[in-house]
This record gives C-alpha cells, structure tokens and sequence, in this order.
C-alpha cells in the first residue's frame, strides 16, 4: 500500500474501519436525511411566503413580515455554524433532553439549514415566469392554489437541483458536528486526525464523505433532469 | 353585453404616476370578435387586464351582461372569471404538465371531478385537433399547436368572452392564419365574445367585425372594421392604416388620383404579378405608394396602398377586379375625409 505509514498503521487503520466506519457512515447518512427534511419542511414555506408575499402579488403579507422574516433569515445565516452550535445549546437541550450526541446535533443543523433552504426555494420560484401566475389568476385560481397547483410544480426541477446543495451543505455540517460529540464520519476524522494524529483514519473518513456527496449529487441531478419535461433536444 | 365605461387605469410609479387609460368608453356586444389595436405602449394589456380585473381600474367601471366587477368581492371575482378566460403572446402552459393536464387545470380549480374533467379536456383538445398530443408535454409541441391547447384550456370552464392578448404575435403568418380561423369557429360554434388584443393589421381584418384604435390611453377611433380601415380619420387610425411612415400629408391628393389599399390574407398571388396582370386585363395603371408583403410558403400576406390616376370608375373598377382574387381584401381609402 502507501510507502509513507507503516504496515502498523495500516493495520490499525484498517481494524478502527471495520470497526467503526458502518457505524459512522449511517449515523452521518441519517443525520444528513433527518435534518434536511426538517430544513426543508420549515425553509419552503417560508421561500414560498417570500416570493408569494412579495408586493401582495399573490398572498396579502403586510412588508413588515416579509422584512422581519428577511433579517431573522440573513442572521442566522451569517452566524459560523461552529457558534451557531452552540449558541442553541438551550433550544437542544429543551427540544432532544441533551446537548451531546448524534439526535442533538440534529437540532443546530435544521436551524443553520432552514435559513439556507428558504433563500434557495426562493430563488427557485423567483425563476417562474411571472406569466404564468397571472396565467392562474386569469383562470380564477385561488392564492393557495397558485401555490400549490403552479408555483411549486413548476418549480420541481430546480427545486430539486436546490435541496441536493441544500443536503451536501447539510453533510459538510454534520461532519463538524463531530466537535461537539455528534456521530458520525466527521467525529471519525475529528477524534483520529485531529486529536490522535492518525492521518490514514482521517483520510479515510474524508473519502467516505467525498463519496456520500458524490451519490447525494448524482441522485439528485438525475432526478432534476428526469422530472424536467422541458427537454433541451426539441425535435 | 360588456361595457366600459368612463375607465381610467393610472399606475404609480417612482418617476410619477403613469396615465395608462384615459377615460375609455366602450360596449362591446354579444357574439362579436372585437378588436383592440395600438402601438406598444398604448394601454391594450392594460385595457384587458382590466376587462378580468387583473387590473384594478383606477376609475370607471366593467359591466358585463348587467353585472358590475367593481363590486364583486375577490372570492365572486375568481368565480367570474372562469367566465372569462384568456390566451396569450407566449401561450402561458405549464411547462411540467402534459397537454391533458394543463387542459385539465382550470376544472381543477373550479372543483370539477377528475373523470369529469379528463373527458371535457378530451373533447376540446380533439376539437383543436390536437387529442393525439394529449400525453406530451408542451415543449414538445409547435407555437402554434401549444396556442391550440391554450384555447383548449380557455374553454374549458365554458367561458362567454375569450380575452386573446396578442395571441398571434409569437407566430409566423400561417399558424397565424390557422389560429385566427380556429378562434372564429369557436366563436361560430360556441357563440362566445371575443376580444382581440393585438399591434397587427391584419389580425384585425381577418377576423374582428368592430374595431377601438387605441392610442396613448384612449379611443383614438371605434367602429365597424372595413370603414375605420377605410376612411381613417385619426392620426393613429391613419399610421396604421398607411404603412410604415408614409404620410398622406405628402400627396396633397389631385382629385384625379385614388388611393386602395391591398390586404393580403394568405392570397396566392405570389407567383402572378398582380399589378402588371391588372394593366394587362383592365388596363389600369397603378402605382404602390406603399407596401409591406412577405410571401410565405407560396401564399402572401401583408398590405399595400396602390394609387389610380383617373375618375371614380377607374378606382372602383379596380377594386372590383383586386376583389375576385380570393383572400384579398381592397377598399378605397378617402385621403381627404
């Protein structure tokens, strides 16, 4: 194998994998899936409220809302994840029981990623031809419908293309996450890189993260192009 | 019956507020295709989205078979305007739905039950000849086969006036051509009213019976198409009229010389010489002052303004012999009127 670790540490290397890695792989995979669900059951609607609120064009939102709900997104957008962390230690603690462990890392991971997903969803239906609202509102459709019947459908593929950013964004997280006592690949490189110097460990979890992105972002530009029915190849 | 009375649209923007429709007075009948035309920048969108009250007017009122929109509520408005549908310049279909399912959404939104609704979108996409691309999706389709699903999808609800707001503009003269005949025989068939928004002659005078020339905001000139056409008495009617930039200002008429205008509505007469053929035939010499024709796929299509140096039966022979070729339209223009 490589000339620069002794077979000793390969060996040790290879025990902590077997060992560990199955593990820690499912620990980063759920808390990457269970935190970019809720990111994006709360952040689409409020990309939604943004877009549909915006100059009363579609829901009646005095600007006063749509102003708060702007800065409260930009804040917590700005703050380091790393402090952001542990600056809802008290909201984890209210909402897991805990503050340390792979669930409560769940908590500052959907608060740092909502903010992040309205903005994208909002950039996604701000690409709708606004034709097409008025299009609906011709017709007689009723703001929720405009939402639910055109807005977001027609919005899908790039909807999706976002929420795979959003999850890859959510993973790079999770693995800092490590730090404060949650599971999973980024704990791995975190406790063995940094802490012990095992490179090989390290550079092992690396590769696993770089390979979890690397499915999370085929799947999901796949999806976006299958479910996209504007295709580019006219006849 | 619609009726526009005393509307004014005015739009506030950060450099002042915009006048947009001035006090526009209009009744449009039952079962007309009614023509709205003007430049860009005229008020026409604004003036339709007035009729559904997409637009807000600023003054004036709606009136449509006795109902005034000013005082629907928002809920009663939604209901009304499934009575009042509309087509559009870029056809406006839902890109991530099959022409089936975008037929399918103004029933949807009226409630209307599945099964039921697939076999109403049925009927009407087989009624624009189009039930073979149920299943694909509008990207997959042509212009002018994607407009045929939007007039499809306006007729679902069984509307009694269709709003077409530059409809044809997005097309090149044929599908135009076949647009336009489809929209007529709806009409024919379903005894709806039509209002046509558009910037093009010859959209008025293929179909519309009654025209309202529109011009910075207001009724430049309103009457049957043939006579505003043919006796323009507005500065906006005559700009329309005389095509590009000739003025009559500049043949202080003789009263020896007459002019026609020529209409070409897909006339096949690309081929023919039609001018020379008439000195041949009737020995009428005419000169084109103006004309913007384009010949396409063997049919020509556009206008022409040809003067006779002679006496009224001159003229009126002329036009009677432009008259038998068919998909032509002549009329005498009264320069002095």
């Amino acid at each position: 194998m490589l000339d620069i670790f002794s077979s000793e540490e390969v060996t040790e290397a290879l025990e902590i994998f077997v060992r560990e890695f199955p593990t820690a792989i499912w620990e980063t995979v759920y808390v990457t899936v269970i935190s970019t669900f809720f990111a994006i059951l709360i952040g689409l609607p409020l990309g939604v409220i943004l877009v549909a609120g915006d100059k009363g064009k579609i829901l009646k939102i005095p600007s006063g809302v749509l102003h708060v709900l702007n800065v409260i997104i930009n804040l917590l957008r700005s703050i380091p994840f790393l402090i952001l962390m542990i600056m809802v230690f008290p909201l984890t603690r209210l909402i897991v029981g805990t503050v340390v462990g792979t669930v409560a890392s769940i908590v500052p991971l959907v608060i740092a990623a909502f903010p992040f997903v309205a903005r994208l969803v909002e950039t996604s239906l701000r690409e709708l031809d606004p034709n097409i609202v008025e299009m609906a509102q011709s017709m007689g459709a009723k703001p929720i419908q405009i939402i639910t019947k055109v807005m977001i459908p027609e919005s899908i593929p790039s909807l999706l293309s976002n929420f795979t950013t959003a999850m890859t964004t959510i993973l790079g997280y999770s693995a800092m996450s490590g730090i404060i006592g949650g599971g999973g690949l980024g704990k791995i490189a975190i406790n063995y890189g940094y802490y012990r110097y095992r490179y090989l460990v390290m550079l092992l979890a690396v590769i696993f993260l770089i390979l979890l992105v690397q499915i999370i972002q085929t799947v999901g530009t796949h999806l976006a192009t299958k479910l996209d029915r504007r295709p580019r190849d006219r006849a | 019956m619609i009726e526009i009375r005393n509307l004014s649209k005015t739009f506030t923007t950060k450099s002042g507020d915009v006048e947009a429709l001035k006090n526009i007075s209009l009744t449009i009948p039952d079962g007309e295709i009614y023509g709205i035309i003007g430049m860009s920048g005229a008020g026409k969108s604004t003036l339709v989205r007035c009729i559904n009250m997409l637009e807000r007017p600023t003054e004036g009122s709606i009136i449509i078979d006795g109902k005034n929109l000013n005082d629907l509520s928002e809920a009663e408005l939604r209901q009304e305007r499934q009575k009042i549908t509309m087509i559009f310049q870029d056809f406006n279909l839902l890109m991530q739905r099959n022409c089936l399912k975008n037929v399918c959404f103004p029933l949807e939104l009226a409630g209307v039950k599945k099964s039921e609704a697939v076999r109403r979108a049925m009927e009407l996409l087989d009624m624009v000849g189009l039930a073979d691309k149920a299943k694909n999706y509008p990207a997959q389709l042509s212009g002018g086969q994607q407009q045929r699903v939007a007039i499809a999808r306006a007729l679902a609800t069984h509307p009694k006036i269709l709003l077409c707001d530059e409809a044809t503009s997005a097309l090149d003269p044929q599908t135009t051509h076949s647009i336009l005949s489809l929209i007529r025989d709806v009409r024919d068939q379903l005894g709806l009213t039509v209002i046509v928004i558009t910037h093009q002659m010859s959209v008025v005078e293929e179909i519309c019976g009654r025209v309202a020339i529109l011009n910075g905001g207001e009724v430049a000139e309103e009457g049957v198409v043939n006579e505003v056409f043919s006796a323009p008495k507005s500065e906006a009617a005559k700009r329309l009229v005389y095509p590009d930039g000739f003025s009559t200002d500049t043949l202080s008429p003789s009263s020896d010389e007459h002019f026609i205008r020529v209409v070409y509505n897909g006339a096949e007469v690309s081929k023919t010489p039609l001018i020379a053929q008439m000195a041949m035939d009737k020995n009428i010499p005419a000169s084109i002052r103006s004309a913007s024709t384009r010949s396409i796929g063997g049919k020509a299509y556009g206008n022409m303004l040809l003067s006779v140096t002679g006496d009224e039966s001159l003229a009126e022979e002329a036009i009677s012999y432009l008259r038998e070729i068919p998909d032509i339209i002549a009329e005498e223009v009264k320069t002095n009127a």
